[in-house]
């Protein structure tokens, strides 16, 4: 019924088993042609850049300059993936994306989760200028503040470190905004009846309501590691020692290089994605069944 | 339908004040309890605390430090030296700065409006309900969003590479002359644009998704009876019930776009020479490969200011929309 899409000429789709019997059938079939030619489209379209970088990375260094291009490899090979695990340090680059990216996801989230509680279930004033100023940090991100952040991470004495990377990235206002419409939807009558029954406050927070909130803690948790993950600009000005540099910073020293050696270049960006890839397919299911996005939007 | 003002998500700048209202008051004083007041004052703030202070560190502390940078003549050592407006009044002559302002405006109207509208298509295509293999779509389309912008970058210079690249192949297999994608600064912005908006699809699409999914499949059957084809369906219904969600995704593009950065460094960076150069970039180069931290403070400032009057007036804008709805 809705249909936007510009129809694509050709390249129907094989419907699926027609019974010639069943006109109703029949008739529901041929009106999933045009949608269904339209998707896969559509799909073939976003899949293509990364099939190719993909099926690019394992022929050998000749045959990625080649004319006539193939799409698939002529030889396969994995030479591109041995030189570039020789090249760039992968268990160290690896490790220290790890660390960065699962601490600041676990510290995000529960910073996020309080504060976002805390706007939720109670008032102050002083809460409603702190709502204001989280928000003020959508709109103002990070990049606008490099410089002055660099030196406040140095005057802490966590230049060149990656706690000098965790520490600025915790605090992100879509985290505890999600959190805040999550707890808003609670019913004020559980939080009584749990004080009626002489709970805590504290004790209302950790065990009974943070548990409820544990869709949208898998959802920010996913969201900030892929953050993390992908991050650039923090890590490149605050990590100037190979040794500390994080897996994009590293991928980014092969894309600096005069002669780009595609070969190793395609193959070392393949391998930075295993992880977010693995972790993808675990979570697929929640990533996809837009709650990420029904999280967001509360 | 009439949730729609507070559909605009949690971050969309226009609800706050009105979902702070419905929440209620959390402390019930009038229950007499003693100490239950004070203990209503000092929960939150422990709760907080963490964030406040993650806040003032990284937030408030540079914000202001930025500023009092950008009238001193700072290098990254040593007193500050103040200077008054002169760092205002020199980026003001700046051809380099205007030169990387203007780019990353042209960047942002050409990619929002990309994004957005691929971004709407590929929910829409998805969510038709009589569309199949829906499951794996959605499994395809969201790999884009796994790719980080660095490894983006990669992908899409390796397929527009202008000897070896795989467009230039197909238009060269056509029998067309090969494109200088690499050397004509438009076309090498043209190609950060279709990869910003490959990149950023997926999660937009997710916006979109979870907004078609609320439109009561009631308005489209009675629009059907009335005999509306599919473009007035969209047209009528669609666009306007996915109003605010519109408006945040818009909002979230362009504020994404005009801070772009590790796309840019890895696809062309900044090429040829510094056509492309972005704001941020410039900010970066100047702040950190010149030192001039003063400077780059000041056009900091400059670009502060402008993504607020961007948000700003798409809040207004977001503000009517929910009005009109």
């Amino acid at each position: 019924m809705v249909n936007t899409t510009p129809t694509t000429p050709a390249a129907h789709r094989p419907t699926p088993a027609q019974r010639p019997t069943d006109r109703r059938k029949t008739g529901q079939a041929r009106r999933a042609v045009l949608p269904t030619t339209v998707l896969w489209t559509l799909a073939t379209l976003v899949a293509f850049p990364l099939l190719w970088f993909l099926l690019s990375s394992f022929k050998t260094g000749g045959d990625l300059f080649s004319y006539p291009l193939s799409f698939l490899p002529r030889t396969w090979s994995v030479d591109g993936y041995v030189r570039a695990w020789e090249r760039v340090d992968f268990v160290r680059y690896f490790s220290n994306t790890f660390v960065v990216a699962t601490v600041t996801t676990a510290l995000t989230v529960f910073f996020c989760a309080s504060a976002g509680y805390a706007l939720a279930k109670y008032k102050a004033p002083w809460l409603s200028v702190l709502a204001l100023c989280v928000l003020s940090m959508t709109m103002l991100p990070g990049e606008v503040i490099l410089n002055p952040t660099f030196t406040v991470v140095r005057d802490l004495g966590m230049y060149n470190s990656l706690a000098g990377v965790i520490l600025p990235s915790i605090l992100t206002p879509t985290g505890v905004f999600m959190f805040r419409q999550f707890f808003i939807t609670i019913p004020e009558e559980l939080l009584d009846a749990a004080r009626i029954d002489g709970a805590r406050e504290l004790q209302i927070y950790f065990s009974i309501m943070l548990p409820l909130a544990r869709p949208i803690v898998l959802t920010l948790a996913i969201i900030s590691f892929q953050w993390r993950w992908n991050d650039y600009i923090f890590p490149l000005i605050i990590l100037s020692d190979p040794d500390k540099f994080t897996l994009q910073i590293a991928l980014r020293s092969l894309i600096g290089a005069q002669n780009i050696d595609w070969s190793i270049l395609l193959a070392a960006s393949v391998i930075s994605m295993v992880p977010l890839v693995a972790l993808y397919l675990v979570f697929q299911r929640h990533i996809t069944s837009s709650d990420l996005g029904a999280g967001l939007k509360g | 339908m009439t949730a729609s003002p507070r559909d605009v998500v949690a971050k969309g700048p226009g609800t706050l004040p009105a979902s702070a209202s419905q929440s209620r008051p959390a402390a019930p004083l009038s229950r007499g309890r003693r100490g239950a007041h004070r203990r209503y004052v000092i929960t939150p703030l422990v709760l907080a605390s963490g964030v406040i202070v993650l806040f003032g560190l990284f937030f408030f502390w540079p914000g202001l430090l930025g500023l009092t940078y950008s009238f001193t003549s700072y290098k990254g050592y040593g007193p500050l030296k103040f200077i008054g407006l002169d760092n205002y009044a020199r980026l003001f002559k700046d051809s380099s700065f205007y030169a990387a302002l203007s780019r990353t405006l042209i960047y942002a109207v050409f990619s929002v409006p990309l994004g957005y509208a691929l971004s709407l298509i590929m929910a829409l295509a998805i969510t038709n309900p009589r569309a199949k293999g829906t499951t794996g779509a959605r499994i395809v389309f969201f790999l884009p969003w796994l790719v980080s912008p660095i490894v983006t970058g990669v992908i899409w210079r390796w397929m527009f590479g202008e000897n070896f690249g795989f467009v230039n192949f197909i238009i060269g297999e056509l029998g067309g002359k090969s494109v200088p994608w690499a050397t004509d600064g438009n076309l090498a912005l043209l190609v950060v644009i279709f990869a910003s908006a490959w990149s950023g699809a997926a999660f937009n699409m997710l916006l979109f998704i979870a907004a078609l999914n609320n439109v009561p499949v009631s308005y489209y059957e009675a629009a059907q009876l009335d005999g509306a084809n599919g473009l007035q369906c969209f047209r009528y219904i669609t666009l306007p019930a996915i109003a605010p969600t519109s408006v945040l995704v818009i909002l979230l593009l362009t504020l994404g776009q005009m801070k772009e950065f590790a796309l840019i460094q890895a696809l062309n960076n900044g090429g040829p020479g510094t056509k492309n150069q972005l704001i941020v970039q410039y900010i970066y180069k100047t702040g950190f490969a010149q030192a001039n931290v003063g400077y780059a403070s000041a056009a900091s400032m400059v670009l502060l200011v402008i993504l607020m009057i961007i948000a700003l007036v798409q809040i207004a804008v977001s503000r009517r929309a929910n009005e009109a709805w």
